[in-house]
């Protein structure tokens, strides 16, 4: 039995980071970098297509410019919302605006075994059972390949894991680790089979491909013609920035938006032009490098500003945005993880960014930890209480029950409490006991959110693919081993 | 005069001007200067007041990294003028340095470079999507001490145990120390393929690399 899907919607609240004048500037500016410095695009399948489409192109350097009208008109035929179709089509995700869904994150390397509490090497046990548990939270309303398999081989890690997914949920699966075209041939092939056919996977995509960008202005070639086999077929592709202050990006915000916009905008319309009216999103995860190591920081206040203002440039641009959000630094569930994932997704969700990746992880993506996973679920509950805003009306009011309890007494036994007092939030782990109860048995939010992934590992069941499906993937992943 | 030019090396480095740098070591190249006292006593001095600095929170990496581009800019005019000399500038070690095959992420690679040649070392960086013989054959051409590799990616990080079981089936391991860097490195990984050390940052790779070349 699946579970339901949680998102935050029809919100209250609204964050205005940019002004529409901020965004044009932006946006001028961009087109003038484009047009100017150029982005690398180091694919020959790439470089042709921006050739054959006018833009300037330097096949020695593979640095492509191309003119503003170019990167615009190709950009309006993108589709402003389409669906992330899921196994049970009750889990499917409408991208439309009017959704905010939580992801897991992803690709880790490393996991908290959840029986033992030591840090090992990722395996693909993991990713099934990451999976799992993920299938059973209504917070997770989609996957990302959670962390590598690095017991699989390389040249076909990337299918094993989304199999691996596939067979522990009924969620849609959104792959970050396939970056080359026979995988994703191969991957194509396995979510048709899913689907029901090649027509029907345009109709319902089980499964979508983000691919990283190589900042600043770049490319992977790899990952461009991966991104291009899927928009062929119709799965929805999204490049993500991960452009870091100082380091891969300017010191200033606007110019790290600048850059990771002219490599989003310029690979969106390189699929355009390719393939109009593909479905696409933006993707970014722009940070600010540590000033004293260089270091990936997975927070802090540019973090958390560039998660409010993206949405602004994707709004602009009329496509769904998945921003990167959570992805605490911390090295354990702490103060620092609360911060940075509280504010980190309050600002995505505030503006209303479609997919928010994602939970599970410490120490910069790196590290899987269930308890972390189970505690930013429900960080994405109470932001997604705080995004319901307060209804003003005449039963909110509560004049009759104000006028019945008059100035002494209380309002536990009111009808009216009776009937309003399920909105009001239950923690399950924020600390409200006694201080004196905690004093004794000084456990707390990681200890339950532990035993709670604990739990669910051990009692949830997801509904299983067919038993041939899972054949014919092993048979499709040996046949791409013997053409690598 | 000595002195005055000697202040003045030092203050291009301390403030990152690479043309001021250049410009000087070519002044005292020119009024026959000994390049060994102008990278020691001129140069480097000002490297050592920006690395004072640093460990002190009063200056960040690109202060850091432009000291050190500085630094390399004056040392390539300084080098062939010591070599004509006969002489030779004391350095800690050689480093050979590259994102593996299939790689194309540099900046971390670029970084520990930067960093290494800024604090004594000779460092020759191969770039990105570096083949394993290519890594190899340019650590036998320049005699390296280490071979330094990067990765981002889990599937390419493998790149990194294959090149050292190459140097293992040449015989070669016992000369050449192997340090390993990425986001997806790890303890672990390290143990794994036999590897000497991993850094997460750059500033702990310079440490690293001295503690490898017995002089940290």
């Amino acid at each position: 039995m699946s579970s339901r899907v949680q998102s935050i919607s029809n919100p209250k609240l609204k964050l205005q980071i940019l002004s529409d004048e901020d965004i044009r500037s932006i946006h001028e500016a961009t087109l003038r970098i484009i047009e100017q410095v150029g982005v690398k695009f180091p694919s020959p399948r790439a470089l042709q297509v921006w050739a054959d489409a006018g833009a300037e192109v330097d096949f020695e350097r593979m640095v492509v410019k191309a003119r503003g009208e170019l990167i615009e008109s190709a950009l309006k035929r993108c589709p402003p919302a389409y669906s992330l179709a899921a196994r049970d089509p009750q889990q499917d995700l409408p991208l439309d605006g009017n959704h905010v869904y939580l992801g897991t994150d992803g690709c880790g390397v490393e996991v908290i075994d959840i029986a033992s509490g030591q840090r090992r090497t990722s395996r693909l046990q993991d990713v099934r059972d990451i999976a799992r548990v993920g299938d059973a939270m209504e917070q997770i309303a989609f996957h990302w390949v959670p962390v590598s398999a690095q017991d699989a081989p390389a040249g076909t890690r990337g299918l094993h894991e989304i199999k691996a997914i596939w067979e522990n949920s009924t969620k849609h699966v959104q792959t970050e680790s396939i970056y080359s075209v026979h995988e994703a041939r191969a991957a194509i092939e396995m979510a048709a089979m899913i689907a029901g056919g090649q027509r029907a996977l345009r109709e319902r995509p089980v499964l979508s491909l983000m691919q990283c960008t190589a900042s600043p202005l770049g490319h992977d070639g790899g990952s461009l013609e991966a991104a291009l086999l899927a928009a062929e077929a119709g799965l929805p592709t999204g490049f993500m920035t991960m452009a870091a202050c100082l380091t891969t990006g300017p010191a200033t915000l606007a110019g790290n938006l600048v850059v990771g916009n002219a490599e989003v905008i310029a690979g969106t319309a390189l699929l355009q032009i390719a393939y109009p009216g593909a479905p696409v999103f933006y993707a970014a995860a722009q940070t600010a490098s540590d000033l004293r190591t260089g270091a990936y920081t997975g927070g802090g206040p540019e973090d958390f500003l560039f998660g409010g203002a993206t949405n602004a440039l994707s709004d602009f641009y009329n496509i769904p945005l998945s921003m990167g959000s959570f992805a605490t630094g911390a090295k354990e569930p702490n103060w620092q993880a609360g911060i940075e994932n509280g504010l980190s997704t309050f600002m995505a969700s505030a503006s209303m960014a479609d997919m928010l990746l994602g939970a599970g992880f410490l120490h910069g993506s790196r590290i899987w930890s269930y308890a972390e996973m189970m505690m930013d679920c429900e960080i994405f509950s109470i932001v997604q209480k705080m995004m319901q805003g307060i209804v003003v009306d005449q039963e909110t009011l509560a004049l009759e029950a104000i006028a019945a309890v008059g100035s002494s007494g209380n309002f536990l036994t009111q009808k009216h409490t009776r009937r309003h007092m399920r909105e009001i939030f239950t923690s399950e782990f924020m600390d409200r006991r006694p201080y004196t109860e905690w004093e004794a048995k000084k456990d707390g939010a990681e200890d339950w959110a532990l035993s709670k992934a604990r739990r669910i590992l051990a009692e949830h069941r997801p509904v299983p693919i067919e038993g041939k499906l899972s054949d014919e993937f092993d048979r499709i992943i040996g046949s791409v081993q013997v053409m690598a | 005069m000595t002195g005055e030019i000697l202040q003045r090396m030092a203050q291009s480095i301390i403030d990152g001007d690479s043309d001021a740098a250049v410009a000087l070591a070519r002044e005292s190249i020119a009024g026959n200067m000994d390049p060994l006292e102008a990278i020691s006593k001129g140069f480097v001095a000002g490297v050592n007041t920006v690395g004072e600095a640093f460990g002190r929170g009063e200056a960040f990496l690109p202060e850091l990294v432009m000291a050190g581009e500085a630094m390399k800019a004056a040392v390539a005019l300084l080098d062939p003028e010591l070599k004509k000399r006969g002489a030779q500038r004391q350095i800690l070690g050689r480093v050979v340095i590259g994102t593996v095959e299939g790689d194309i992420h540099e900046i971390g690679k670029s970084l520990v470079a930067t960093m290494l040649g800024a604090s004594g070392f000779e460092v020759h960086d191969l770039g990105v999507d570096a083949p394993g013989d290519k890594l190899i054959g340019k650590a036998l051409e320049v005699n390296a001490d280490i071979l330094a590799m990067s990765a981002l990616l889990t599937t390419t990080m493998v790149r990194q145990r294959e090149v050292i079981e190459e140097l293992e089936k040449e015989g070669l391991r016992n000369r050449i120390k192997v340090m390993v860097g990425g986001a997806p490195v790890t303890r672990d990984w390290v143990a794994t393929i036999r590897a000497d050390g991993y850094s997460e940052d750059a500033i702990g790779a310079v440490a690293l690399a001295r503690k490898l070349m017995g002089s940290g």
